[in-house]
């Protein structure tokens, strides 16, 4: 074992680093990217504005991003994980206190001229923040109720904040994210289990006390064709859209949905039905696979890794960009109701982009650093 | 070394396992886009292909309002109007400065109308006009092809037959806020309206129904060519009420522009006959828009016009209250049906003194006198030797100063102090005020509802609750018996006492209101009880000394005139309560407008009468009675 340590040790300098970085990995990100532009390029119109060049400039901008963070020691990363929480946190403060309203949330806040959205670096964050915490815990540690109190704190307050914005969406898939990166680190089945056996009756007593118009719009999700003006109306369109590409598609370029005004949101959240309109359902199947491709690579990353801060990076990462695809992909299905998440680098848009590729540059960076001598006790703190 | 082993297993368990379950959610994805894209991929294809396809959504008629014989009283009246759809006009301007030649559009409409445009999605109808005259329409129509995005359309407009008679009651409709749009998509429909008061807010749910919607095949030009489908709208629930209009307006007239306020009840059932406050408005206004000349002039107006007196109005309810002190005394024991108290025309309490309305005094009075000749001494003992807690247990069982639930959205508590409320506010309670609540004034304070309800619940012995809504669509709503309603636990010969002398006030030449006895042709009686209280402290010891007559004072500072009754006293029926704001003497002012209301109710006897079944009210529109009685 000690052997094979020697033989892949880490490198040094950069260009030994840039050779061993996982370019398969990076050439996948690039595919979706290209995937991405070219959908913005068909709801443009066949041309590259307004959409597709400026999120082309966004995409090379995050790139470089990427490469930049993948090339860091991933224990000098490991020692600024609180540090990034605790900005974050800062910043999700402030979009409360300063933010500005978009589309009925306070979900932005404007630094430097980008609008910049907190909660979509907080996941990334707390990833960091998590891993740090829980590298330095043995199997024993993590068994104790006690030793997950801070954990589920640095979960929890982000959340609910991101849920005072409102963003429920996000506030879940926070939650869900923080709660795969204690569950990757050990915590017990059961202690998973019983949070979860309430539920259903917490469900019930909470739906009793919604407003009318709120059940209303369970309702609608569940039945969109009865509301075909409200809430139902992104969710048939959707689907009318998607099933008007059949298997092969109408051809790139010719949908007829996404280019007449009935598709909300078709840049963004909605971006996917271009694909599925375009190219049919292989097409769509297509992008589908690339997505489990970089899911299934970077799962792969947290397998290979020798230290526990980049397992659980690399798993926190994966989980995350996982959740922003699955969510996105069944809203726009309509599997579950419609909430503003995007899908990740092929929506138009940037808060996400960015923090989409600085989680892939952390990603490459506990690849890049997976046999780095970084023991538990190397205070992650 | 191990224990490192050990995290690693465990993680590569688990993260082999998330990566399986991530691949079936992945997987189960790919299935669901099988079924949207191939399995009913066909279906979507033509909903796509028609496309062009458009909403259109049709707003529901609202629910009708009908009294108890089915008499319209708020009504959908159709309108005729111009819309304009956005997403077929193109150029939005160009559609309105060609609409502007047929039909003139002012610059603060087009501002609005604009304003609508960005505000909606763009296949919402937005209102352009509305009101057209058939010649209008007919020249729009014409000049359809260069209007692109107008419709012209029939819509409804809310009309008020009984306009401010019943405005009060029945309440008024405007159009939706942005607030409320927020709340319900469907409110910005051209032509939807929100209640904004009375019945029309408090059943607002039921009378609203729900929107409809067309899908319409449009070719390029915007021309519809065929509807695809249809999800009709639910017309509102139309609404049965307890009133009976022709009563209502006897009440109205009979109120006059006085700042008064009259209720009639069903005393078996608390069935609302009559509710009125005076003076009024015209409920139409709000639909259209008030002016700000009009709304100063409403709120400036001293006699409170826009205000609800029946239900809202708070006033002390002076010598109307003595029943309940007297059934108060009874209970405890203070008194009996016998005790007799001595008036020397005056109280004297430590060193204050306490006036009777009678300069001189009643004399030796026992409980039935006292009532009859509304003897203020009398009661002073009473309260005094029953407890201010005791009286006000009491009046709470008669409704007095207790929230009612009536079906209206707003109401006032009034309130029957007690020692407890006294120290809740920081105040000391003192004797005096006792004594002083024995006649209905200090802190004493109850609405004219509450009033007709104690009357009821004097005649019957039953918590009759006053109600407006009788049905509601199909439904039936309870309380319509008088088994409804659980008896007061009070003893029937004490409640008795009381009644005889509420007899007397009314049919024996002493009694405080014999001028308004029933005409003997109707074979029947009335008990009742007049009030008169004071607004100004002063005014009262003033006049107890005998200074000058109220009648001489500043409107503001004359007393309020209050009588409660109930009829026939053998068989009792109707119970009533008139309070005339500053009309000083309640045998003058308000027993008066009993009496006729009294004598309207019984000849027309509408609780006597079979009312339509419930669910008529539904289809109902030529019900019995128009006219006054």
């Amino acid at each position: 074992m000690s052997d094979r340590r020697l033989l892949r040790s880490v490198p040094f300098d950069t260009t030994a680093k840039l050779a061993r970085l996982n370019w398969v990995f990076v050439l996948m990100i690039c595919a979706l990217a290209a995937v991405g532009y070219a959908a913005l390029y068909s709801v443009d119109g066949g041309a590259p504005r307004p959409y597709a060049e400026t999120q082309a400039l966004r995409f090379a901008l995050g790139l470089v991003l990427m490469l930049g963070v993948a090339l860091v020691d991933i224990r000098f990363i490991a020692r600024l994980a609180w540090p990034t929480y605790a900005a974050a946190l800062a910043l999700l403060v402030a979009v409360e206190r300063f933010g500005h309203v978009g589309k009925g949330a306070q979900r932005w806040i404007t630094i430097a001229g980008f609008d910049l959205q907190p909660s979509e670096l907080m996941k990334v964050a707390l990833v960091l923040a998590l891993a740090a915490w829980f590298h330095r815990a043995s199997w024993e540690r993590v068994g104790q109720p006690l030793f997950l109190l801070v954990p589920l704190v640095a979960i929890a307050v982000p959340a609910a904040l991101i849920l005072k914005e409102p963003n429920l969406g996000t506030a879940v898939i926070t939650t869900v994210v923080g709660l795969s990166v204690l569950f990757a680190a050990g915590v017990r089945w059961w202690m998973f289990a019983v949070p979860l056996l309430p539920l259903p009756l917490i469900a019930r007593i909470a739906y009793g006390h919604l407003h009318g118009y709120q059940k209303a719009r369970i309702e609608t999700f569940l039945h969109p064709e009865r509301d075909p003006l409200g809430a139902g109306y992104n969710i048939i369109q959707s689907k009318i859209a998607l099933g008007s590409g059949g298997m092969w598609g109408q051809g790139y370029l010719h949908g007829t949905q996404a280019h007449l005004d009935f598709l909300p949101e078709k840049q963004t959240d909605f971006i996917f039905t271009i694909v599925g309109e375009e190219f049919g359902f292989m097409g769509a199947l297509m992008v589908l696979l690339l997505l489990a491709l970089i899911i299934a690579a970077g799962m792969l990353i947290g397998l290979r890794c020798r230290h526990q801060f980049g397992r659980l990076v690399a798993f926190g990462v994966t989980v995350n960009f996982f959740m922003y695809v699955f969510v996105n992909l069944a809203m726009v299905m309509g599997v579950i109701p419609v909430g503003g998440v995007p899908l990740p680098l092929v929506s138009y848009g940037g808060s996400a982009l960015i923090a989409v590729m600085l989680g892939f540059g952390l990603l490459l960076s506990a690849d890049l650093h997976r046999d780095a001598e970084f023991p538990a006790d190397a205070g992650a703190l | 070394m191990r224990r490192e082993a050990r995290r690693s297993g465990v993680f590569t368990r688990r993260a082999l396992l998330a990566l399986g379950g991530q691949a079936t959610l992945l997987g189960l994805l790919g299935a669901r886009l099988y079924q949207v894209q191939v399995a009913e991929g066909g279906r979507y294809a033509t909903l796509a292909r028609q496309n062009s396809v458009s909403l259109r959504m049709i707003a529901p008629v609202r629910g009708r309002i009908v009294d108890r014989f089915g008499t319209v009283l708020a009504d959908n009246k159709k309108n005729w109007r111009a819309l304009l759809i956005a997403e077929r006009a193109g150029n939005v301007n160009r559609t309105l400065d060609g609409f502007s030649r047929i039909v003139p559009l002012a610059p603060r409409e087009r501002a609005r109308i604009r304003r609508d445009v960005v505000r909606n999605r763009r296949f919402i109808p937005v209102l352009v006009r509305d009101f057209l005259t058939w010649e209008q329409m007919a020249a729009i129509e014409v000049a359809a092809p260069d209007l692109p995005g107008i419709v012209v359309d029939v819509g409804d407009t809310r009309v008020y037959p009984f306009g401010p008679d019943l405005a009060h009651l029945v309440g008024y409709v405007a159009p939706p806020t942005p607030a409320d749009v927020q709340r319900d998509p469907t409110l910005a429909l051209p032509g939807m309206r929100v209640g904004r008061s009375g019945v029309e807010r408090f059943r607002e749910r039921s009378l609203r129904g729900t929107a409809g919607a067309v899908q319409m095949e449009v070719n390029a030009y915007g021309r519809v060519i065929r509807e695809l489908a249809r999800q009709d709208g639910v017309p509102g629930d139309a609404v049965g009420l307890t009133i009976d209009a022709a009563l209502q307006q006897v009440a109205v007239n009979r109120l006059g522009g006085e700042s008064a306020s009259a209720v009639l009840l069903d005393c078996r059932n608390g069935e609302v006959l009559a509710m009125a406050s005076t003076p009024s408005f015209d409920p139409g206004l709000f639909d259209t828009g008030v002016s700000a000349a009009q709304w100063r002039a409403w709120v400036t107006n001293e006699r409170a016009p826009l205000i609800n007196k029946a239900t809202v109005g708070v006033y002390a309810p002076g010598s109307t209250f003595k029943m309940a002190v007297a059934l108060a005394g009874l209970r405890a024991g203070a008194i009996t049906t016998t005790t007799h108290f001595f008036c020397p025309g005056y109280l004297k309490l430590g060193n204050r003194l306490f006036y009777c309305w009678k300069h001189g005094g009643h004399g030796s009075i026992d409980l039935h006198g006292a009532i009859e000749q509304s003897c203020d001494v009398f009661f002073y003992h009473t309260a005094l030797l029953t407890g201010i807690d005791r009286i006000a247990e009491t009046a709470h069982r008669f409704g007095l100063g207790v929230r009612l639930d009536i079906d209206l959205p707003l109401q006032a508590d009034g309130l029957v102090p007690t020692r407890a409320w006294s120290h809740r506010h920081g105040r000391p309670w003192v004797l005096g005020n006792t004594a002083i609540s024995g006649i209905g004034q200090g802190y004493v304070q109850v609405t004219p509802l509450q009033l007709a309800t104690y009357a009821a619940r004097l005649a019957t012995g039953r918590a009759v609750q006053p109600h407006l809504t009788r049905t509601v669509g199909s439904t039936v709503l309870p309380g319509g018996k008088a088994e409804d309603w659980p008896l007061l636990d009070l003893p029937e010969p004490l409640l008795d006492a009381v009644r005889q002398g509420m007899f007397s006030v009314v049919n024996n030449p002493r009694g405080t209101a014999w001028a308004q006895r029933l005409p003997p042709s109707l074979g029947v009686h009335m008990a009742g009880k007049t009030g008169s209280a004071q607004v100004a402290d002063v005014s009262r010891v003033e006049r107890a000394r005998g200074v000058f007559h109220t009648s001489k004072l500043p409107w503001k500072l004359r007393p309020n005139a209050l009588f409660v009754a109930f009829a026939p006293f053998a068989a009792p029926r109707y119970a009533a309560a008139v309070v005339v704001a500053h009309g000083n003497e309640g045998a003058e002012a308000a027993a008066p407008i009993v009496h006729d209301l009294m004598v309207a109710a019984l000849t027309r006897d509408p609780a006597g009468r079979a009312v339509p079944p419930g669910g008529v009210a539904a289809r109902a529109g030529h019900g019995g009675g128009t006219g006054a009685a």
